[in-house]
């Protein structure tokens, strides 16, 4: 941006600002030095200012009083409230900023802190601190993700679903976005099969697209969204017991959730497991080789079989 | 109106900074050139080329009229008029979406910072955000909350205390006990980190929080080695090296999964919702458990010696159920 635009807009913000009465764009050409002589020029000019100061986040309404009609800013609308941090308060926040460090929303945290530095709150997100708090915002789909859900606006894109053999395209109404172990979900109302549906944006192919206009998607009252997105299971799964061969001395990583584990003999313990979906559990318990041996159930006992034979196939 | 776009980090605009500038130096009543400057991450002479611009600031019409008035004289700012631009601008959505969303994450962690502190400090920035605050209310990060090891880590930090750690390594599938001198918590994409040194090995190490098996907070004080060098956060927690093995895996459409799990070096579809995927990995003894647990949903195609290791142990185990 130039000084002279700079200085353009600070005086456009100034005046808009100090104005009780809207003010029309000619009496706003008047009092704001800079705007060309030329009226097409000047529209053309405006029209983009205007712009600018939206794009701030700077509030620019429009409106009439009595017979003037045109623009103005609300100081009401404009101005951050005060807010009073206690030292404690301040020291969480420098923290708070530091959690988005060099990702997408790095720019956001620090001129959050800037406009509070402004207010008088000096939060320092470079303070030493034993707590290092950092969340990632790699995947490609996730700028253009975060901004629908910010802007309240459909999209379509491409999606690579577990066990499908090609993606398919969805279109959706974003709800929100959810972290969980360093990967994104979206939370959104698949327009398609009229039900809400939970995405993975690591298996978003190519690029997320507006699917109609922004502000038209309502997110239903009471809607929560982590619930949704991570409490997928509707049945309650009946556990199980199950009765397991443990190699002495092996599978560690079993007898962290075992109970009742007693010597067999000078190979083996036996130790008793909760299951409940035999093939995930086949999966975990294969993983241990000739360190564990499935008893009971038949079925899981089965599928472990099965699991193994896999890797042979 | 078309919506502002994520960007990445560049100098702050600087229409911003000129507007935080004026009720920066208010709130404080006097401001040195050299602190403001400091502050807002510019040099002292653009700041006063800043100072310059706002000072110049005169409305032509109706009747002339310049409402800002300031003054730099002997470096020492000061504020005498500002009016309409006294206080700082809003909060956008944006950015109290960055803040907002951050803090929620850290009241998560258990026994971790003041919950007070943050609840009080949530529903000020709630308060202060208004309307802007709606997206953070769109968007969550979830912490591990099942390690209890957190708060006792915390407390050994803050005495600088020496831990006992017995500690799972899932890759060799065994419990292994050390002495470690903790030096920071690391809570990065939702998962906890121990970062110490760790007397057994010399060097830094990181604990996965909940791979910790049982933690003693020993009577011993911590005494970190000058030489111990902290984790850069920012350039990610594992790197690959050199001296890394490179593992080939074929993948079907039902283990794709292996690819959003595990950072790979390549991934190429193969079609029908196939795989290859390139894996680094200093311990190659992980993939045999996990192509254990794959079953027929993955393969794999390189080192030759690994495949073989694999069938090897799917034989052992099979035989066992003869």
């Amino acid at each position: 941006m130039s000084r002279r635009k700079t200085d353009r807009l600070l005086h456009l913000v100034v005046c808009l600002l100090a104005t009780r009465r809207y003010l029309s764009a000619e009496q706003i050409r008047k009092a704001v030095p800079g705007y060309p002589d030329s009226d097409d020029a000047f529209k053309r000019m405006f029209e983009r200012d205007k712009e600018e100061l939206r794009e701030l986040g700077i509030p620019l309404e429009v409106g009439s009083d009595d017979d003037d009609s045109g623009y103005r800013i609300p100081p009401q609308a404009y101005e951050l409230p005060e807010i009073h941090l206690t030292p404690d308060e301040v020291a969480v926040l420098g923290l708070a900023a530091r959690v988005w460090e060099q990702t997408n929303l790095a720019e956001a945290a620090s001129g959050a802190l800037f406009k509070l530095r402004a207010a008088g709150i000096d939060a320092d997100p470079a303070g030493v601190s034993v707590l290092e708090p950092r969340v990632g915002t790699d995947e490609p789909a996730f700028p253009a993700l975060y901004e629908a859900v910010r802007d309240l606006r459909p999209v379509a894109f491409d999606y690579q679903a577990v066990g499908r053999s090609g993606p398919q395209r969805r279109r959706v109404d974003p709800w929100g976005i959810v972290s969980r172990r360093g990967r994104w979900y979206l939370v959104a109302f698949d327009r398609v099969r009229g039900a809400q549906r939970v995405f993975r944006l690591s298996r978003i192919l190519g690029e997320v697209v507006p699917d109609g206009p922004a502000g038209s998607i309502v997110v239903p009252e009471g809607v929560d969204i982590r619930k949704i997105a991570f409490e997928w299971s509707d049945q309650p799964a009946e556990r199980r017991p199950a009765t397991v061969r443990l190699r002495r001395g092996a599978a560690q990583g079993l007898r962290r959730w075992a109970t009742d584990v007693r010597q067999l003999d000078e190979t083996w313990d036996l130790a008793c497991l909760s299951v409940w979906d035999a093939d995930w559990f086949a999966a975990s318990l294969a993983r241990f080789a000739d360190d564990v041996v499935v008893l009971e159930p038949p079925d899981l006992r089965e599928a472990v079989i099965r699991q193994l034979k896999g890797v042979l196939s | 109106m078309k919506p502002a776009t994520l960007r990445p980090v560049t100098s702050t605009d600087r229409l911003t900074r000129l507007l935080a500038l004026v009720p920066y130096v208010m709130s404080r009543d006097t401001v040195s050139v050299t602190e403001a400057a400091e502050a807002f991450g510019v040099t002292e002479k653009q700041l006063r080329d800043d100072l310059n611009l706002l000072w110049c600031v005169e409305l032509r019409s109706p009747d002339p009229y310049c409402p800002i008035d300031l003054s730099y004289e002997g470096g020492d700012i000061t504020v005498s008029e500002a009016e309409s631009i006294s206080r700082p601008l809003r909060l956008g959505a944006d950015e109290a979406a960055a803040l907002l969303v951050a803090l929620r994450m850290l009241a998560e962690l258990p026994g971790s910072l003041k919950g007070e502190t943050l609840s009080r400090l949530i529903a000020k920035l709630e308060a202060a955000a208004g309307e802007a605050a709606r997206t953070s209310g769109q968007m969550s990060v979830e912490v591990d909350r099942r390690s209890g090891a957190l708060g006792v880590i915390q407390e050994a930090l803050e005495a600088g205390r020496r831990l006992h750690l017995t500690y799972y390594v899932a890759g060799r599938d065994e419990n292994t006990t050390r002495d470690v001198d903790p030096m920071r918590l690391l809570v990065v994409d939702g998962r906890s980190y121990l970062e110490g040194w760790c007397r057994r090995a010399e060097g830094v190490r990181l604990f996965r929080l909940d791979q910790i098996v049982d933690l003693v907070v020993l009577d011993a004080a911590a005494s970190v080695p000058e030489e111990a060098e902290p984790i850069d956060v920012n350039s990610g927690l594992f790197r690959p090296s050199v001296a890394d093995v490179r593992v080939t895996l074929e993948l079907t459409a039902s283990g794709r999964w292996v690819a959003d799990y595990y950072p790979c070096e390549s991934v190429e579809e193969r079609g029908e919702g196939r795989l290859r995927i390139v894996l680094r990995t200093p311990d190659p003894r992980w993939v045999r458990g996990l192509m254990l647990r794959l079953g027929d949903a993955g393969r794999v195609v390189a080192p030759a010696d690994l495949a073989g290791q694999v069938r090897a142990d799917a034989e052992r185990a099979l035989a066992l159920y003869a």
